[in-house]
């Protein structure tokens, strides 16, 4: 077959044809895959609850609801039952003041307000420095987050030494350390106002 | 054309990372670990061989005034592929990569080829050239992930082999630029040999 003439016909009928082509695949491959991409959204989240709040056996996803933080937005509020006992919740939040901006954070809370633990979403901190928020640690080698850990920020000021607070910051790291902190008062005064206590 | 020729040239005679210098914002973005830069790499290898095929294919069918607008497209249309295709199957290295997989349609590597490989020379040869080149990428990629990590993080494929910290530049862009040139000097030694 001889190569197509660049006439303004030739030209409109090849990219006409080439783009219905390129949708009708997209459009299958994206069916295909919305299913499991749900899935594997909803299974990220589900873990991540799992991580912070004390063993439950209800769907805290089919039971979120949305609580005011009280400075204009709302975060999801997951509760976690075991039985008709509720065990705890867990908190969507965020910080802006991470070192490179947006940090997401699911922080689980005890029915009596204190920190079970917490875990990183999201983050795009320094590899090496800030990146130190994110490991869970073990009792032998404890990590940044494991200093909240059963603490009630009532009585334990989420502010980092340098701040005048108690809260060890991560060496080299003090802007993530603060933004993390920031992150978890957040879901606490979301957690307080809501009156979950 | 000898097609064993063809394949081979990707790894080391016009190596599109070392050779070539061709998408080097993903390379250095993406391989801070080993297996960071083998996933960039087998989802670019993945565009590669499915552009350059339907190029090939389509080659007659494009005229030449719109062959960059009709090859973007097609290109466009793989890359979204692997995108929701990772998000699906493999969300833990979609995580990691998730920015830069969109990113592979301005790759310079995939148009690259498109423009002087593929829309010159047969299908199967454009697909031999695909494969060729995206696993030398690959390759590429998955040796300065490599280097990386082993210096960076003191593990290598995740599993960690030093108690603490490596040097921590060579997790930084900066060690990125120092491991790559190394790896281009090294290349172009034995090329000239």
């Amino acid at each position: 077959m001889a190569k197509m003439q660049s006439s303004l016909r030739n030209m409109a009928l090849s990219l006409t044809l080439i783009s219905l082509g390129a949708s009708a695949a997209l459009g299958y491959v994206y069916e295909f895959t919305k299913g499991p991409i749900e899935i594997s959204l909803l299974n990220k989240k589900l873990e991540a609850i799992r991580q912070v709040v004390p063993e439950f056996d209800n769907d805290p996803n089919a039971d979120m609801f949305l609580l005011p933080t009280g400075e204009g937005d709302s975060l999801e509020v997951y509760p976690a039952r075991k039985g008709e006992e509720l065990v705890g919740y867990a908190i969507k939040s965020y910080t802006e003041k991470g070192f490179s901006g947006h940090i997401g954070l699911m922080v689980g809370f005890t029915p009596d307000g204190s920190i079970y633990n917490i875990n990183v979403l999201e983050h795009r901190e320094t590899p090496g420095l800030g990146t130190k928020l994110v490991p869970e640690g073990t009792p032998e080698k404890p990590e940044f987050k494991d200093q909240f850990r059963g603490k009630n920020p009532a009585e334990f000021p989420l502010k980092v030494k340098k701040d005048g607070g108690p809260v060890d910051a991560i060496t080299a790291a003090t802007i993530s350390s603060r933004a993390f902190c920031d992150g978890v008062q957040r879901a606490y005064n979301t957690f307080e106002k809501g009156g979950l206590k | 054309m000898n097609q064993m020729k063809n394949f081979s040239k990707g790894f080391l005679k016009e190596n599109p990372i070392l050779v070539l210098v061709l998408g080097t914002c993903p390379t250095l973005a993406t391989t801070s670990s080993a297996l960071n830069g083998l996933g960039m790499g087998l989802a670019t290898t993945f565009v590669l061989i499915g552009s350059n095929v339907f190029i090939a294919l389509l080659k007659n069918v494009i005229p030449d005034k719109v062959r960059i607008p009709a090859f973007i497209i097609v290109i466009a249309t793989f890359v979204t592929i692997v995108d929701l295709v990772m998000q699906a199957y493999v969300p833990s290295l979609y995580a990691t990569l998730g920015i830069f997989i969109p990113l592979i349609v301005v790759n310079c590597i995939v148009l690259g080829r498109a423009e002087a490989f593929a829309s010159k020379n047969s299908t199967w040869s454009s697909f031999v050239d695909g494969a060729g080149m995206g696993l030398g990428f690959t390759l590429a990629l998955g040796v300065l992930g490599a280097v990386r990590e082993i210096l960076g993080s003191g593990s290598i494929m995740g599993y960690k082999f030093i108690e603490g910290d490596g040097i921590l530049v060579f997790v930084l862009a900066p060690g990125a630029f120092i491991a790559l040139g190394y790896m281009i000097a090294v290349t172009y030694r034995i090329n000239k040999t």
